[in-house]
């Protein structure tokens, strides 16, 4: 089934907002807020883009903006293409 | 807001203020740093050579004065990289570089305390043109959210002001090469106000293939390729000037402010003034207005200006428009005049910050940069032309004259520190 995982989401937000120093994305950062990650709201307006455009998805934005790490970005994702795949 | 309130934040309070330059950055063909690229001008080495960022051997035009050894990393962080373009990288390293050599931290000054204002005349080209091929070769999906404001002319004063936490009156200035002069200018305005000091200056980059095409319709550009003979301000031979990329800012700084913190002043902005021309074919150009407003402004005379920053547009009518103006005011040969930018190409906003910061350093070494590559000055531009190398001079107060396209003239009198 098509899903987000968590490595996936590091990469992307390493491409697309680059990393802050002394920030491990390879650690346990599941649960690490965006902002302790170095990450706005543009740098995730940034990856959910991408995330639409290579899933094929429109995502809810605003329920995405209360997202506030890692863990609550993708259960949002993930609960969209599961919704997806069951439509 | 209470003066007492307003001294809190930062705020002197409305005040007449001599405007002391406390710090430079230069980022300019022929060097990344002020001293790197001050030391190449006075050798006279010409920066200008084939593009390389991008190919242009389609091009009529094929020269170019670009910057060479810019580690991007070196001067933005991880975080800055995706959403800067070149320009504005350009700009951080040289308001790093101002900031430092001022000794100024912010971090230990009221919040409102220091202000940016930048100037810019072309945004963020290099990274547009990368989201605008995005959008019509791939979709709108494919462009991404930095473009909102990467593009933008105040994209460098906003990042300047994050990365430094400046958060006094900030802003941006448009107008082509006048710019650097222009923000200069706005920034002491800013201090008549009682702001304490201001990141200021100009820069721009262009150097991709939708810069290129721009400045080909906008024309002007010289077609020469050998790079000794394709920019030659006030010479018999200019046939039309180059482009380059790059800029300088400054820490200019309420003057008492800077003496009581102990700063090094490394000259006073003494005058400034701006014009615009009328319309074609309606009126004279309004460069010399420009000179004598900002002379009048500074309370000097024609004969207190020991060396002329000139404009140097490289091309045979803008070349006489401008020595006309200079005979004008001084008489033929009556000043040594100089355009260090014959090595750098004309660098839009960049390139009249650069020649405030070349007359900040003549005045303080005491010697005119060289017009690298004019060889033969034309007989009806009687302008005593500093060519061929440095030429040492008592120096106590530079003119620098700037034009922008579209109809900008700016001056600025510039006087060595008491």
């Amino acid at each position: 089934m098509d899903r987000l995982e968590l490595t996936e989401l590091t990469a992307l937000l390493r491409t697309c907002a680059g990393e802050g120093e002394g920030i491990d994305l390879n650690g346990d950062v599941l649960d690490t807020p965006f902002v302790d990650l170095g990450y706005d709201s543009l740098a995730l307006l940034q990856v959910t883009g991408i995330v639409e455009r290579d899933h094929d998805i429109t995502l809810d934005e605003e329920a995405l903006d209360e997202a506030e790490t890692p863990r609550q970005y993708l259960d949002l994702v993930n609960q969209a293409l599961s919704a997806r795949a069951a439509a | 807001m209470t003066a007492l309130a307003g001294r809190e934040r930062g705020l002197i309070g409305a005040r007449d203020v001599t405007a002391a330059v406390t710090g430079i950055g230069v980022v300019a063909p022929g060097g990344v740093g002020t001293e790197a690229w001050w030391a190449s001008a006075l050798r006279g080495r010409s920066a200008i050579g084939p593009v390389t960022r991008f190919d242009a051997s389609g091009s009529p035009a094929r020269l170019a004065g670009e910057i060479a050894g810019f580690t991007d990393e070196d001067h933005v962080s991880g975080r800055l990289l995706p959403q800067t373009d070149r320009v504005t990288r350009l700009a951080l390293a040289a308001a790093a570089e101002a900031l430092g050599m001022a000794e100024l931290d912010p971090e230990g000054l009221p919040d409102y305390a220091v202000g940016v204002v930048t100037a810019n005349a072309a945004g963020g080209f290099e990274f547009g043109q990368r989201e605008l091929q995005a959008l019509w070769s791939r979709g709108s999906r494919h462009v991404g959210a930095y473009q909102s404001f990467a593009w933008f002319y105040a994209a460098n004063s906003g990042q300047i002001s994050i990365r430094h936490g400046l958060r006094g009156p900030s802003g941006v200035v448009v107008s082509e090469q006048a710019g650097g002069l222009d923000a200069v200018a706005q920034a002491r305005r800013h201090l008549r106000r009682g702001v304490q000091a201001v990141v200021t200056g100009g820069a721009d980059s262009t150097l991709c293939p939708w810069g290129w095409t721009a400045h080909l319709a906008a024309g002007g550009m010289s077609t020469a390729h050998d790079p000794d003979r394709a920019y030659l301000p006030f010479d018999a031979d200019a046939n039309g000037h180059v482009v380059g990329e790059g800029g300088a800012l400054f820490v200019v700084e309420d003057g008492d402010a800077a003496r009581a913190r102990g700063a090094r002043v490394l000259g006073l902005v003494a005058g400034c003034a701006a014009t615009f021309d009328p319309a074609p074919g309606a009126g004279r150009p309004r460069l010399l207005a420009a000179a004598e407003l900002a002379l009048a402004d500074a309370e000097i005379t024609p004969a207190d200006v020991d060396v002329v920053f000139a404009d140097a547009a490289g091309d045979r009518a803008a070349d006489r428009a401008e020595a006309e103006a200079l005979t004008t005011l001084f008489g033929p040969f009556g000043v040594p005049v100089t355009a260090p930018k014959a090595m750098t190409g004309r660098l839009l906003s960049g390139g009249s910050a650069v020649d405030l910061a070349a007359a900040l350093l003549a005045l303080r070494d005491q010697v005119i940069p060289p017009t690298a590559g004019t060889t033969d000055v034309a007989d009806d531009c009687p302008v005593d032309l500093v060519t061929g190398r440095a030429r040492p001079a008592r120096l106590r107060t530079a003119l620098v004259l700037a034009r922008g396209r579209g109809g900008f003239n700016a001056a600025t009198v510039v006087r060595a520190a008491d």
